[in-house]
């Protein structure tokens, strides 16, 4: 019997399961920034704008812990996926 | 949280970890790790993920020759995979001055049982496919040096750690050092007392403040700089294995993940000293402009993010590593200049030796933190982005 949980995925940038999410919480890793790290989550083209919030759902229904407690991680710059090209194009002058 | 411990370690990095393990390797596994956020989030979890031996002086090379062996064992010794890969490390070379001294490198490297060579721009070519090699004349090349993942060998470094009865505590903050008559008494933080005779000053970028702390009576100057790195999108595996490296483009270093395959670097661009580590503008563009000149192909490839991390920088580049004989027991091990991750290993091993043993084979007097004080620098080691 396969566990239900590895079949649904919470990152779809990294193909993170919500089985492995949890079995990290159930290690003791809780704390979101590690779980972005170690699992990948948000770390992807989307930067989180999927995964995040039902990470922090999974966390906070798993330590009891309230959504709000729990730290968004940083949201990183360029935001959206923007090509090198578009970025060279307007550094011609260097 | 324990109120004694017999070592108490200030910074939960990957240096601050491997010493823990090593210590606890050794017999000594009364240790208390402290750390004021979670762990790796200082250098570690913002280093380029780059593990070289190709350095320029003798002491950096061999600790770096010993650290490529205890990489490579690191799976099997901490049972976890750091997902370490001898992809290799290629240094392009634009003049006849960089050849030069690149090849008293390499001559200085083969000494010490590193199989670095010069090799030609097609061979260069070879092994990165993509590679813009216009106006380059040569490449210094080393298939040993490679690459890992800093968050795997955090988790690896504390998990095998706290196995052998080290205690790790996160969101702990050193708030004061107690000291007597000389002597360590206790360490002081936001969640209680531990009473202790030995603390280790792991704190790289933080590291001047714990000095303060314990009255450190030598300077050791150390500063933090903020450095950035990129990410890209993943692209199709095998394309650019090795760190590639030109310092005729601002020091620009980049390599694509062992598991991942983004395209992760940065260039030399620092601002500092500063405790400030947001991301700008002018790194993004910086970088893109380097990237594409030497892999033009990257173009077309997306920026996925970017962020700011510390290089604690020494006036040479090398890291202040050793005992404080004024303060019984307090030892440093920081101000890594951007060479922690790769150096961890070697460093928490031969630490951890001086500390039980009193003596190490390893080349530790190479970082003698007193040298600063005495104004006996070393030669500014070979540092990249």
């Amino acid at each position: 019997m396969t566990d239900p949980r590895e079949n649904i995925i919470i990152c779809r940038c990294n193909d993170v399961t919500q089985k492995e999410i949890e079995e990290l919480i159930d290690q003791g890793i809780t704390d979101i920034e590690e779980i972005k790290r170690l699992l990948r989550v948000g770390m992807g083209p989307c930067q989180g704008r999927t995964c995040i919030p039902l990470v922090i759902g999974i966390i906070a229904r798993k330590t009891g812990k309230r959504p709000e407690e729990i730290p968004v991680p940083a949201t990183r710059i360029p935001t959206r996926p923007v090509p090198m090209g578009v970025l060279v194009g307007d550094c011609d002058e260097e | 949280m324990r109120s004694e411990a017999k070592t108490v370690i200030i910074g939960g990095g990957i240096i601050g970890l491997s010493i823990a393990y090593n210590l606890a390797k050794l017999g000594e596994s009364d240790v208390v790790v402290l750390e004021k956020s979670y762990l790796g989030n200082g250098s570690t979890f913002r280093c380029g993920t780059g593990i070289r031996q190709q350095f320029g002086d003798e002491a950096n090379i061999r600790m770096m020759k010993r650290s490529v062996e205890l990489w490579k064992g690191m799976k099997d010794e901490l049972g976890c995979d750091v997902e370490f890969k001898q992809s290799g490390y290629l240094f392009l070379l634009y003049d006849e001055e960089e050849l030069r001294s690149f090849k008293a490198n390499v001559k200085l490297q083969n000494r010490f049982g590193v199989p670095s060579r010069i090799i030609s721009p097609d061979e260069a070519k070879m092994i990165v496919p993509p590679l813009n090699t216009e106006g380059v004349i040569a490449a210094a090349w080393n298939h040993t040096d490679g690459k890992a993942n800093p968050f795997r060998a955090v988790f690896a470094y504390a998990n095998a750690a706290k196995r052998l009865g080290v205690k790790i505590y996160e969101y702990t903050e050193a708030r004061d050092i107690k000291v007597e008559e000389g002597r360590i008494k206790a360490v002081l933080t936001n969640r209680g007392e531990i009473r202790t005779g030995r603390v280790i000053n792991a704190a790289n970028a933080w590291a001047p403040i714990i000095n303060r702390m314990a009255g450190v009576p030598i300077r050791i100057p150390i500063e933090p700089y903020k450095h950035q790195g990129i990410k890209t999108e993943p692209i199709k595996p095998g394309q650019i294995e090795p760190m590639v490296i030109s310092f005729k483009h601002g020091g620009v270093y980049l390599t694509q993940e062992a598991n991942q395959g983004g395209v992760i670097g940065g260039y030399e661009l620092k601002y500092g000293p500063t405790y400030d580590i947001t991301p700008t503008y002018e790194f993004l563009r910086g970088v893109s402009y380097r990237f594409t000149q030497l892999i033009p192909a990257l173009k077309y490839v997306n920026v996925i993010r970017i962020w700011g991390g510390y290089y604690a920088e020494t006036p040479d580049g090398n890291a202040a590593i050793g005992r404080i004989e004024e303060l019984d027991e307090f030892y440093i091990a920081a101000g890594f200049s951007g060479h922690g991750f790769m150096l961890a290993p070697a460093v928490g091993e031969a630490l951890a030796e001086l500390i039980v043993d009193g003596k190490t084979e390893k080349p530790l007097w190479f970082y003698d933190p007193y040298r600063f004080e005495r104004g006996e620098l070393r030669e500014q080691a070979i540092q990249m982005g």
